[in-house]
Protein backbone atom coordinates (compact mmCIF):
# COMPACT_ATOMS: atom_id res chain seq x y z
CA UNK A 1 0.00 0.00 0.00
CA UNK A 2 2.72 2.51 -0.87
CA UNK A 3 2.47 5.75 -2.39
CA UNK A 4 5.14 6.72 -4.30
CA UNK A 5 5.58 10.57 -6.09
CA UNK A 6 8.06 11.42 -8.81
CA UNK A 7 8.84 14.66 -9.51
CA UNK A 8 5.61 15.88 -8.75
CA UNK A 9 4.90 19.38 -9.55
CA UNK A 10 1.49 21.49 -8.93
CA UNK A 11 1.06 25.16 -10.50
CA UNK A 12 -1.86 27.43 -8.83
CA UNK A 13 -4.01 29.24 -11.29
CA UNK A 14 -1.39 28.86 -14.02
CA UNK A 15 -0.88 31.78 -16.57
CA UNK A 16 -3.44 34.38 -14.31
CA UNK A 17 -1.88 36.49 -11.60
CA UNK A 18 -2.79 34.22 -9.15
CA UNK A 19 -0.11 31.86 -10.56
CA UNK A 20 1.99 29.90 -7.75
CA UNK A 21 4.02 27.19 -7.67
CA UNK A 22 2.75 25.34 -4.71
CA UNK A 23 5.07 22.35 -5.13
CA UNK A 24 8.46 22.17 -6.67
CA UNK A 25 9.38 18.81 -7.62
CA UNK A 26 8.21 16.46 -4.87
CA UNK A 27 10.29 13.02 -5.23
CA UNK A 28 8.71 10.73 -1.76
CA UNK A 29 7.78 7.01 -1.08
CA UNK A 30 5.43 6.27 2.15
CA UNK A 31 5.61 2.35 2.84
CA UNK A 32 3.02 0.90 3.85
CA UNK A 33 2.42 0.59 7.94
CA UNK A 34 4.40 3.81 8.35
CA UNK A 35 3.61 6.39 10.28
CA UNK A 36 4.43 9.76 8.72
CA UNK A 37 4.68 13.02 9.91
CA UNK A 38 4.63 16.00 7.65
CA UNK A 39 5.46 19.74 9.13
CA UNK A 40 6.28 22.68 7.50
CA UNK A 41 5.55 26.51 7.62
CA UNK A 42 1.96 28.33 6.79
CA UNK A 43 1.95 27.93 3.27
CA UNK A 44 4.75 25.43 2.44
CA UNK A 45 2.55 23.13 0.47
CA UNK A 46 1.70 20.52 2.64
CA UNK A 47 -1.91 20.61 2.44
CA UNK A 48 -1.89 20.79 -1.07
CA UNK A 49 0.90 17.71 -1.16
CA UNK A 50 -1.51 15.53 1.02
CA UNK A 51 -4.65 16.36 -1.43
CA UNK A 52 -2.56 14.71 -3.96
CA UNK A 53 -2.62 11.37 -2.28
CA UNK A 54 -6.37 10.68 -2.72
CA UNK A 55 -6.46 11.97 -6.63
CA UNK A 56 -8.37 15.22 -5.43
CA UNK A 57 -5.94 17.46 -6.52
CA UNK A 58 -4.23 16.45 -10.01
CA UNK A 59 -0.35 17.08 -9.96
CA UNK A 60 0.78 19.84 -12.91
CA UNK A 61 3.80 17.53 -13.53
CA UNK A 62 5.03 14.29 -12.67
CA UNK A 63 3.71 10.98 -11.01
CA UNK A 64 2.11 9.37 -8.70
CA UNK A 65 1.97 5.45 -7.67
CA UNK A 66 -0.25 4.03 -5.22
CA UNK A 67 1.04 0.25 -5.06
CA UNK A 68 3.25 0.93 -8.04
CA UNK A 69 -0.21 2.17 -10.30
CA UNK A 70 0.25 5.52 -11.79
CA UNK A 71 -2.86 7.30 -10.79
CA UNK A 72 -2.85 9.59 -13.61
CA UNK A 73 -2.71 6.77 -16.12
CA UNK A 74 -5.83 6.99 -17.78
CA UNK A 75 -9.07 5.01 -16.75
CA UNK A 76 -7.38 4.57 -13.25
CA UNK A 77 -10.10 4.13 -10.38
CA UNK A 78 -10.04 7.34 -8.70
CA UNK A 79 -13.27 5.99 -6.47
CA UNK A 80 -11.43 3.17 -5.48
CA UNK A 81 -8.14 5.06 -4.63
CA UNK A 82 -10.42 7.66 -2.01
CA UNK A 83 -11.99 4.45 -0.45
CA UNK A 84 -8.48 2.99 0.46
CA UNK A 85 -6.64 6.63 0.92
CA UNK A 86 -8.96 8.31 4.01
CA UNK A 87 -8.33 12.62 3.95
CA UNK A 88 -9.49 14.14 7.19
CA UNK A 89 -9.07 17.43 6.24
CA UNK A 90 -8.58 20.27 8.82
CA UNK A 91 -11.38 21.34 11.18
CA UNK A 92 -13.14 18.16 9.61
CA UNK A 93 -16.13 19.03 11.75
CA UNK A 94 -17.44 21.85 9.06
CA UNK A 95 -18.28 18.95 6.93
CA UNK A 96 -20.87 17.11 9.11
CA UNK A 97 -23.98 17.43 7.13
CA UNK A 98 -26.74 15.14 8.24
CA UNK A 99 -29.47 14.89 11.26
CA UNK A 100 -27.78 12.99 13.28
CA UNK A 101 -24.20 11.17 14.47
CA UNK A 102 -24.67 7.86 13.46
CA UNK A 103 -26.28 8.88 9.64
CA UNK A 104 -22.87 11.26 8.72
CA UNK A 105 -20.63 8.53 9.62
CA UNK A 106 -22.70 6.49 7.50
CA UNK A 107 -22.16 8.59 5.06
CA UNK A 108 -18.91 7.46 3.73
CA UNK A 109 -19.38 3.90 3.43
CA UNK A 110 -22.91 4.41 1.90
CA UNK A 111 -21.14 6.09 -1.14
CA UNK A 112 -18.73 3.02 -1.20
CA UNK A 113 -22.25 1.26 -1.67
CA UNK A 114 -22.40 -0.69 1.24
CA UNK A 115 -25.72 -2.40 2.74
CA UNK A 116 -27.12 -0.59 5.34
CA UNK A 117 -26.88 -3.07 7.97
CA UNK A 118 -22.41 -3.02 6.41
CA UNK A 119 -22.59 1.03 7.09
CA UNK A 120 -23.98 0.70 10.56
CA UNK A 121 -22.06 -1.68 11.61
CA UNK A 122 -18.28 0.29 10.07
CA UNK A 123 -19.54 3.08 11.48
CA UNK A 124 -20.63 1.94 14.85
CA UNK A 125 -16.72 0.53 14.91
CA UNK A 126 -15.71 3.92 14.20
CA UNK A 127 -17.35 5.67 16.23
CA UNK A 128 -15.86 3.28 19.09
CA UNK A 129 -12.44 4.13 17.70
CA UNK A 130 -12.45 7.22 18.04
CA UNK A 131 -13.88 7.61 21.21
CA UNK A 132 -17.08 9.01 21.18
CA UNK A 133 -19.99 8.28 24.06
CA UNK A 134 -22.47 6.08 22.79
CA UNK A 135 -25.28 8.77 24.28
CA UNK A 136 -24.27 11.09 21.22
CA UNK A 137 -25.11 8.46 18.46
CA UNK A 138 -28.47 9.78 18.10
CA UNK A 139 -27.51 13.64 18.44
CA UNK A 140 -27.35 16.32 15.98
CA UNK A 141 -23.56 16.92 15.02
CA UNK A 142 -23.97 20.40 15.29
CA UNK A 143 -24.95 19.95 19.14
CA UNK A 144 -21.69 19.07 20.20
CA UNK A 145 -19.27 20.30 21.24
CA UNK A 146 -15.63 21.12 19.09
CA UNK A 147 -13.70 18.26 19.81
CA UNK A 148 -16.51 15.72 19.98
CA UNK A 149 -17.74 17.19 16.41
CA UNK A 150 -14.15 16.55 15.63
CA UNK A 151 -14.26 13.12 16.75
CA UNK A 152 -17.44 12.55 14.68
CA UNK A 153 -15.79 13.68 11.43
CA UNK A 154 -12.69 11.82 11.77
CA UNK A 155 -15.02 8.52 12.53
CA UNK A 156 -16.89 9.39 9.25
CA UNK A 157 -13.49 8.67 7.61
CA UNK A 158 -12.39 5.83 9.65
CA UNK A 159 -16.11 4.31 9.02
CA UNK A 160 -14.48 3.70 5.36
CA UNK A 161 -11.94 1.62 6.63
CA UNK A 162 -9.05 3.07 5.03
CA UNK A 163 -6.02 1.60 4.58
CA UNK A 164 -4.14 5.02 4.30
CA UNK A 165 -5.31 7.39 6.61
CA UNK A 166 -4.29 11.09 6.42
CA UNK A 167 -5.37 13.56 8.91
CA UNK A 168 -4.09 17.20 8.51
CA UNK A 169 -3.47 19.21 11.38
CA UNK A 170 -6.54 16.95 13.38
CA UNK A 171 -5.82 18.65 16.54
CA UNK A 172 -5.86 22.47 15.24
CA UNK A 173 -8.08 24.53 17.81
CA UNK A 174 -8.40 21.67 20.49
CA UNK A 175 -7.13 21.93 23.90
CA UNK A 176 -4.17 19.85 25.36
CA UNK A 177 -6.14 17.27 26.88
CA UNK A 178 -8.35 16.79 23.28
CA UNK A 179 -4.97 16.87 21.43
CA UNK A 180 -3.75 14.16 23.01
CA UNK A 181 -6.81 12.30 23.26
CA UNK A 182 -6.96 12.54 19.24
CA UNK A 183 -3.30 11.72 18.69
CA UNK A 184 -3.25 8.71 20.94
CA UNK A 185 -6.26 7.77 18.94
CA UNK A 186 -4.87 7.77 16.16
CA UNK A 187 -1.32 6.13 17.26
CA UNK A 188 -3.51 2.94 18.75
CA UNK A 189 -5.48 2.58 15.42
CA UNK A 190 -2.23 2.51 13.47
CA UNK A 191 -0.62 -0.15 15.90
CA UNK A 192 -3.96 -1.85 15.87
CA UNK A 193 -4.79 -2.11 12.70
CA UNK A 194 -1.48 -1.40 10.41
CA UNK A 195 -3.10 1.22 8.77
CA UNK A 196 -0.39 3.69 7.63
CA UNK A 197 -0.89 7.26 8.91
CA UNK A 198 0.31 10.33 7.46
CA UNK A 199 -0.13 13.24 10.04
CA UNK A 200 0.28 17.13 9.44
CA UNK A 201 1.01 19.15 12.07
CA UNK A 202 2.14 22.26 13.25
CA UNK A 203 3.58 21.22 16.16
CA UNK A 204 6.77 19.17 16.45
CA UNK A 205 6.08 17.70 19.68
CA UNK A 206 3.34 15.60 18.33
CA UNK A 207 5.21 14.84 15.33
CA UNK A 208 8.29 13.72 17.47
CA UNK A 209 5.91 11.96 19.85
CA UNK A 210 4.23 9.56 17.15
CA UNK A 211 6.05 10.03 13.85
CA UNK A 212 8.93 6.81 12.65
CA UNK A 213 9.65 9.39 9.88
CA UNK A 214 9.39 12.91 9.44
CA UNK A 215 8.95 15.15 6.15
CA UNK A 216 9.89 18.51 6.53
CA UNK A 217 8.51 21.09 3.90
CA UNK A 218 9.59 24.29 2.85
CA UNK A 219 8.42 26.61 0.09
CA UNK A 220 6.70 23.77 -2.05
CA UNK A 221 10.28 21.28 -1.62
CA UNK A 222 11.18 18.90 0.61
CA UNK A 223 13.43 19.90 3.07
CA UNK A 224 14.30 16.60 4.89
CA UNK A 225 13.31 13.37 4.42
CA UNK A 226 14.38 11.41 8.09
CA UNK A 227 13.80 9.52 11.10
CA UNK A 228 12.61 12.55 13.74
CA UNK A 229 16.33 12.61 15.50
CA UNK A 230 18.15 12.93 12.58
CA UNK A 231 15.66 15.81 11.31
CA UNK A 232 15.81 17.52 14.74
CA UNK A 233 19.86 17.39 14.63
CA UNK A 234 19.36 20.13 12.10
CA UNK A 235 17.48 22.73 14.41
CA UNK A 236 19.59 25.09 13.49
CA UNK A 237 18.05 25.21 9.80
CA UNK A 238 14.76 24.69 11.17
CA UNK A 239 14.18 27.57 12.87
CA UNK A 240 15.48 29.34 9.54
CA UNK A 241 12.44 27.58 7.74
CA UNK A 242 10.52 28.92 10.39
CA UNK A 243 9.86 25.70 12.22
CA UNK A 244 11.55 24.70 15.73
CA UNK A 245 12.60 21.18 17.37
CA UNK A 246 10.95 20.28 20.11
CA UNK A 247 11.59 22.04 23.33
CA UNK A 248 13.12 19.08 24.78
CA UNK A 249 15.88 19.20 21.88
CA UNK A 250 16.71 22.60 23.19
CA UNK A 251 16.91 21.61 26.90
CA UNK A 252 19.14 18.25 25.97
CA UNK A 253 21.80 20.67 23.95
CA UNK A 254 22.15 23.16 26.76
CA UNK A 255 22.71 20.42 29.10
CA UNK A 256 25.40 18.83 27.21
CA UNK A 257 26.95 22.27 26.89
CA UNK A 258 26.64 22.84 30.91
CA UNK A 259 28.70 19.50 31.18
CA UNK A 260 25.98 16.78 31.64
CA UNK A 261 26.61 13.91 29.44
CA UNK A 262 22.93 13.37 28.11
CA UNK A 263 22.20 11.87 24.12
CA UNK A 264 20.77 14.78 22.55
CA UNK A 265 19.19 12.85 20.09
CA UNK A 266 16.58 12.31 22.45
CA UNK A 267 12.81 13.56 21.02
CA UNK A 268 9.92 13.33 23.31
CA UNK A 269 9.74 13.74 26.51
CA UNK A 270 10.07 10.58 28.03
CA UNK A 271 13.07 9.95 26.79
CA UNK A 272 14.81 13.31 28.21
CA UNK A 273 13.64 12.37 31.43
CA UNK A 274 14.86 8.68 31.12
CA UNK A 275 17.94 10.05 29.66
CA UNK A 276 18.99 12.88 32.27
CA UNK A 277 18.14 10.51 35.13
CA UNK A 278 20.58 7.86 33.58
CA UNK A 279 23.23 10.94 33.42
CA UNK A 280 22.11 12.35 36.88
CA UNK A 281 22.21 8.84 38.33
CA UNK A 282 25.27 7.91 37.49
CA UNK A 283 26.73 11.09 39.10
CA UNK A 284 24.76 10.10 41.95
CA UNK A 285 25.90 6.85 42.32
CA UNK A 286 29.60 7.73 41.59
CA UNK A 287 29.54 9.95 44.68
CA UNK A 288 27.58 7.69 46.81
CA UNK A 289 30.25 4.93 45.90
CA UNK A 290 32.74 6.76 47.08
CA UNK A 291 30.89 7.92 50.39
CA UNK A 292 30.61 4.02 50.70
CA UNK A 293 34.43 3.35 50.45
CA UNK A 294 35.10 5.98 52.72
CA UNK A 295 32.89 4.82 55.50
CA UNK A 296 34.47 1.18 55.04
CA UNK A 297 37.41 2.60 55.43
CA UNK B 1 -14.37 24.56 -11.61
CA UNK B 2 -16.18 27.67 -9.89
CA UNK B 3 -12.83 29.07 -9.37
CA UNK B 4 -13.52 29.49 -13.15
CA UNK B 5 -15.57 32.23 -13.25
CA UNK B 6 -13.89 35.42 -14.06
CA UNK B 7 -16.86 37.87 -14.45
CA UNK B 8 -16.92 40.51 -11.64
CA UNK B 9 -13.44 39.42 -9.83
CA UNK B 10 -10.32 41.40 -9.00
CA UNK B 11 -7.73 41.12 -10.95
CA UNK B 12 -4.43 42.48 -9.78
CA UNK B 13 -1.78 44.46 -11.99
CA UNK B 14 -0.40 47.61 -12.00
CA UNK B 15 -2.02 49.95 -14.85
CA UNK B 16 -3.44 53.18 -14.75
CA UNK B 17 -7.04 51.97 -14.85
CA UNK B 18 -6.44 50.33 -11.15
CA UNK B 19 -5.40 53.93 -9.96
CA UNK B 20 -8.01 55.56 -10.91
CA UNK B 21 -10.58 57.00 -8.27
CA UNK B 22 -13.41 54.50 -8.60
CA UNK B 23 -16.24 56.96 -8.92
CA UNK B 24 -14.15 57.85 -12.12
CA UNK B 25 -14.96 54.25 -12.96
CA UNK B 26 -18.20 53.82 -11.98
CA UNK B 27 -19.43 57.10 -13.57
CA UNK B 28 -17.12 56.37 -16.88
CA UNK B 29 -18.50 52.80 -17.19
CA UNK B 30 -22.18 53.68 -16.94
CA UNK B 31 -21.46 56.45 -19.61
CA UNK B 32 -20.06 53.81 -21.39
CA UNK B 33 -22.83 51.50 -21.36
CA UNK B 34 -25.67 54.16 -22.18
CA UNK B 35 -23.42 55.46 -25.59
CA UNK B 36 -23.92 52.16 -26.64
CA UNK B 37 -27.44 52.63 -27.31
CA UNK B 38 -26.58 55.80 -28.60
CA UNK B 39 -26.24 54.61 -32.07
CA UNK B 40 -27.16 52.52 -35.11
CA UNK B 41 -24.08 52.34 -37.53
CA UNK B 42 -21.37 50.25 -38.22
CA UNK B 43 -19.13 53.94 -38.14
CA UNK B 44 -20.26 53.92 -34.13
CA UNK B 45 -19.66 50.66 -33.53
CA UNK B 46 -15.94 51.28 -34.79
CA UNK B 47 -15.52 53.96 -32.49
CA UNK B 48 -16.73 52.15 -29.36
CA UNK B 49 -14.63 48.97 -30.60
CA UNK B 50 -11.23 50.93 -31.05
CA UNK B 51 -12.06 53.07 -27.43
CA UNK B 52 -12.85 49.37 -25.71
CA UNK B 53 -9.48 48.03 -27.21
CA UNK B 54 -7.85 50.86 -26.04
CA UNK B 55 -9.26 50.66 -22.50
CA UNK B 56 -8.40 46.86 -22.90
CA UNK B 57 -4.72 47.53 -23.21
CA UNK B 58 -4.49 50.67 -20.72
CA UNK B 59 -5.66 47.45 -18.39
CA UNK B 60 -3.21 45.24 -18.66
CA UNK B 61 -5.63 42.61 -17.76
CA UNK B 62 -4.54 39.53 -19.95
CA UNK B 63 -7.62 39.27 -22.94
CA UNK B 64 -8.04 35.39 -22.76
CA UNK B 65 -8.80 36.28 -19.15
CA UNK B 66 -11.86 39.04 -19.83
CA UNK B 67 -13.02 36.65 -22.94
CA UNK B 68 -13.08 33.73 -20.13
CA UNK B 69 -15.55 35.60 -18.06
CA UNK B 70 -18.10 35.86 -21.19
CA UNK B 71 -18.91 32.40 -20.41
CA UNK B 72 -21.48 33.03 -18.53
CA UNK B 73 -23.60 34.60 -20.93
CA UNK B 74 -22.99 32.56 -24.14
CA UNK B 75 -26.62 30.92 -23.41
CA UNK B 76 -28.18 34.74 -23.06
CA UNK B 77 -26.03 35.58 -26.05
CA UNK B 78 -27.26 32.29 -28.19
CA UNK B 79 -31.31 33.76 -27.32
CA UNK B 80 -30.75 36.55 -27.95
CA UNK B 81 -29.11 35.93 -31.64
CA UNK B 82 -31.62 33.59 -32.52
CA UNK B 83 -34.93 35.52 -31.44
CA UNK B 84 -33.13 38.20 -33.26
CA UNK B 85 -32.56 36.20 -36.54
CA UNK B 86 -35.70 34.82 -36.74
CA UNK B 87 -38.49 36.52 -35.52
CA UNK B 88 -37.84 39.77 -37.49
CA UNK B 89 -40.42 40.68 -40.52
CA UNK B 90 -39.51 43.55 -41.89
CA UNK B 91 -36.19 43.89 -44.63
CA UNK B 92 -35.29 42.16 -47.16
CA UNK B 93 -35.64 38.31 -47.31
CA UNK B 94 -31.79 36.53 -47.23
CA UNK B 95 -32.35 33.23 -46.52
CA UNK B 96 -35.41 31.05 -46.03
CA UNK B 97 -35.29 28.38 -42.84
CA UNK B 98 -38.42 26.24 -42.74
CA UNK B 99 -41.19 28.37 -41.82
CA UNK B 100 -38.70 31.37 -40.74
CA UNK B 101 -37.38 34.04 -43.06
CA UNK B 102 -33.95 35.94 -42.24
CA UNK B 103 -34.12 39.17 -43.44
CA UNK B 104 -31.89 41.81 -43.62
CA UNK B 105 -33.23 43.63 -40.24
CA UNK B 106 -32.75 40.60 -38.72
CA UNK B 107 -29.56 39.70 -39.47
CA UNK B 108 -28.48 43.63 -38.67
CA UNK B 109 -30.67 43.55 -34.82
CA UNK B 110 -29.01 40.20 -34.25
CA UNK B 111 -25.49 41.19 -34.88
CA UNK B 112 -25.80 44.48 -33.08
CA UNK B 113 -27.23 42.99 -30.30
CA UNK B 114 -24.42 40.38 -30.46
CA UNK B 115 -21.90 42.62 -30.09
CA UNK B 116 -23.63 45.39 -27.74
CA UNK B 117 -24.06 42.53 -24.86
CA UNK B 118 -20.75 41.66 -25.48
CA UNK B 119 -19.52 44.92 -25.54
CA UNK B 120 -21.52 45.72 -22.14
CA UNK B 121 -20.05 42.89 -20.42
CA UNK B 122 -16.62 43.15 -20.80
CA UNK B 123 -16.96 47.36 -20.45
CA UNK B 124 -18.45 45.98 -16.89
CA UNK B 125 -16.47 43.35 -16.39
CA UNK B 126 -13.19 45.99 -17.14
CA UNK B 127 -14.33 47.64 -14.08
CA UNK B 128 -14.53 45.04 -11.55
CA UNK B 129 -11.15 43.62 -12.82
CA UNK B 130 -9.69 47.17 -12.44
CA UNK B 131 -11.28 47.90 -8.79
CA UNK B 132 -11.02 45.83 -5.65
CA UNK B 133 -14.34 45.45 -4.00
CA UNK B 134 -13.87 47.92 -0.81
CA UNK B 135 -12.90 50.80 -3.54
CA UNK B 136 -16.13 49.91 -5.52
CA UNK B 137 -18.17 50.03 -2.42
CA UNK B 138 -16.53 53.44 -1.88
CA UNK B 139 -16.79 54.58 -4.89
CA UNK B 140 -20.64 53.86 -4.75
CA UNK B 141 -21.24 55.29 -1.32
CA UNK B 142 -19.84 58.65 -2.41
CA UNK B 143 -21.83 58.71 -5.35
CA UNK B 144 -25.02 57.51 -3.51
CA UNK B 145 -23.93 60.38 -0.87
CA UNK B 146 -26.49 62.87 -1.77
CA UNK B 147 -28.94 60.29 -1.58
CA UNK B 148 -28.70 60.52 2.13
CA UNK B 149 -30.80 63.61 2.25
CA UNK B 150 -33.82 61.36 1.36
CA UNK B 151 -33.42 58.83 4.34
CA UNK B 152 -31.70 56.43 1.94
CA UNK B 153 -28.73 54.67 4.62
CA UNK B 154 -26.67 54.69 1.79
CA UNK B 155 -23.81 54.14 4.47
CA UNK B 156 -25.42 50.63 5.50
CA UNK B 157 -26.21 49.50 2.02
CA UNK B 158 -22.62 49.83 0.90
CA UNK B 159 -21.70 48.55 3.70
CA UNK B 160 -24.00 45.52 3.50
CA UNK B 161 -22.40 45.22 -0.76
CA UNK B 162 -18.87 45.47 0.38
CA UNK B 163 -19.38 42.56 2.86
CA UNK B 164 -21.25 40.76 0.41
CA UNK B 165 -18.42 41.16 -2.05
CA UNK B 166 -15.74 40.45 0.30
CA UNK B 167 -17.23 37.34 1.10
CA UNK B 168 -17.88 35.83 -2.26
CA UNK B 169 -13.96 34.79 -2.55
CA UNK B 170 -14.09 33.28 0.88
CA UNK B 171 -17.69 31.17 0.55
CA UNK B 172 -16.16 30.37 -2.98
CA UNK B 173 -13.00 28.62 -1.06
CA UNK B 174 -15.13 27.32 1.38
CA UNK B 175 -17.77 25.34 -1.06
CA UNK B 176 -14.41 23.81 -2.86
CA UNK B 177 -12.95 23.07 0.38
CA UNK B 178 -16.52 21.52 1.59
CA UNK B 179 -16.53 19.59 -1.58
CA UNK B 180 -13.16 18.24 -1.26
CA UNK B 181 -13.78 16.79 1.84
CA UNK B 182 -17.05 14.74 0.49
CA UNK B 183 -15.01 14.08 -2.35
CA UNK B 184 -12.82 12.05 0.23
CA UNK B 185 -15.61 10.66 1.72
CA UNK B 186 -16.62 9.04 -1.90
CA UNK B 187 -19.78 11.60 -2.32
CA UNK B 188 -20.44 11.78 -5.95
CA UNK B 189 -21.51 15.21 -7.66
CA UNK B 190 -21.34 14.32 -11.39
CA UNK B 191 -23.25 10.72 -12.45
CA UNK B 192 -26.84 10.82 -11.57
CA UNK B 193 -30.19 12.09 -13.14
CA UNK B 194 -31.14 15.69 -12.22
CA UNK B 195 -33.23 14.66 -8.66
CA UNK B 196 -29.73 12.66 -8.40
CA UNK B 197 -27.75 15.60 -8.54
CA UNK B 198 -29.95 17.58 -6.87
CA UNK B 199 -29.72 15.85 -3.52
CA UNK B 200 -25.92 15.10 -3.75
CA UNK B 201 -26.00 18.93 -3.36
CA UNK B 202 -27.18 18.32 0.19
CA UNK B 203 -23.92 17.23 1.81
CA UNK B 204 -22.08 20.62 0.40
CA UNK B 205 -24.96 22.84 1.16
CA UNK B 206 -25.68 22.74 4.68
CA UNK B 207 -21.98 22.47 5.75
CA UNK B 208 -21.67 25.87 3.50
CA UNK B 209 -24.86 27.40 5.17
CA UNK B 210 -23.97 26.40 8.42
CA UNK B 211 -20.11 27.89 7.90
CA UNK B 212 -22.20 31.24 6.32
CA UNK B 213 -24.05 32.00 9.37
CA UNK B 214 -21.23 31.11 11.69
CA UNK B 215 -19.05 33.50 9.55
CA UNK B 216 -21.78 36.51 9.84
CA UNK B 217 -21.91 35.70 13.49
CA UNK B 218 -18.53 35.89 14.37
CA UNK B 219 -17.95 39.41 12.20
CA UNK B 220 -20.90 40.81 13.57
CA UNK B 221 -19.32 40.12 17.10
CA UNK B 222 -16.19 41.67 15.43
CA UNK B 223 -17.27 44.79 14.34
CA UNK B 224 -19.54 45.46 17.43
CA UNK B 225 -16.52 44.68 19.75
CA UNK B 226 -14.32 47.35 17.27
CA UNK B 227 -17.55 49.92 18.19
CA UNK B 228 -19.00 50.08 14.34
CA UNK B 229 -22.40 51.94 15.02
CA UNK B 230 -23.18 52.40 11.41
CA UNK B 231 -21.90 55.32 9.49
CA UNK B 232 -22.69 58.89 11.36
CA UNK B 233 -20.01 60.17 12.36
CA UNK B 234 -17.20 58.12 10.86
CA UNK B 235 -14.18 58.87 9.15
CA UNK B 236 -12.22 57.53 6.48
CA UNK B 237 -8.58 55.95 6.51
CA UNK B 238 -8.28 56.69 2.60
CA UNK B 239 -10.83 59.54 1.84
CA UNK B 240 -11.37 59.51 -2.06
CA UNK B 241 -9.57 62.49 -3.60
CA UNK B 242 -9.66 63.08 -7.37
CA UNK B 243 -6.07 63.35 -8.57
CA UNK B 244 -5.31 65.13 -12.78
CA UNK B 245 -5.37 61.38 -14.13
CA UNK B 246 -9.17 61.65 -12.56
CA UNK B 247 -10.15 64.91 -14.26
CA UNK B 248 -7.78 63.56 -17.38
CA UNK B 249 -10.42 60.02 -17.53
CA UNK B 250 -13.58 62.33 -16.89
CA UNK B 251 -12.71 64.49 -20.33
CA UNK B 252 -11.25 60.78 -22.19
CA UNK B 253 -14.96 60.21 -21.31
CA UNK B 254 -16.78 62.66 -22.14
CA UNK B 255 -15.04 62.97 -25.83
CA UNK B 256 -15.19 59.19 -26.35
CA UNK B 257 -19.18 59.79 -25.71
CA UNK B 258 -19.15 63.29 -28.04
CA UNK B 259 -17.53 61.00 -30.73
CA UNK B 260 -19.69 57.86 -30.83
CA UNK B 261 -22.46 59.81 -30.60
CA UNK B 262 -21.28 62.38 -33.55
CA UNK B 263 -19.93 59.73 -35.83
CA UNK B 264 -22.84 57.06 -34.87
CA UNK B 265 -25.31 59.70 -36.53
CA UNK B 266 -23.57 61.23 -38.90
CA UNK B 267 -20.87 59.47 -40.69
CA UNK B 268 -22.48 57.69 -43.35
CA UNK B 269 -20.37 54.95 -43.69
CA UNK B 270 -21.91 51.67 -44.49
CA UNK B 271 -20.80 47.69 -45.37
CA UNK B 272 -23.42 45.93 -47.13
CA UNK B 273 -26.30 46.13 -44.42
CA UNK B 274 -24.90 47.14 -41.84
Amino acid sequence: MSIRLEHLNYIYSPGTAYEKHALKDICLEIPSGEFVGIIGHTGSGKSTLIQHFNGLVKATDGKLFYNGENIYEQGYDMRNLRNEVGLVFQYPEHQLFEIDVMTDVCFGPKNQGLSPEECKKRALEALRLVGLKEKYYHVSPFELSGGQKRRAAIAGVLAMRPKVLVLDEPTAGLDPKGRDDILDQVAYLHKQTDMTVILVSHSMEDIARYADRIIVMDHGEVMYNDEPKSVFAHYKELERAGLAAPQVTYIMHDLKEQGLPVDIDVTTVNEAADEIMKALGNRVSETSESEQMEKER
Amino acid sequence: MIRDITIGQYYPAKSILHRLDPRVKLVSTLLYLISLFLFKSIAGYLVATVFLIGIIRASKVPFGYIVKGLKPIVMLLMITVVFNLFLQKDGEILLRVWRFNITTVGLRNAVYMAVRLIYLIIGSSLMTFTTTPNELTDGIEALLHPLNRIHVPVHEVAMMMSIALRFIPILLEETDKIMKAQQARGADFESGNIIQRAKSMIPILVPLFVSAFRRAYDLAMAMEARCYRGGEGRTKMKPLKYHGRDRAAYVTMIVYTAAVVLVGRYVPFKVWIF
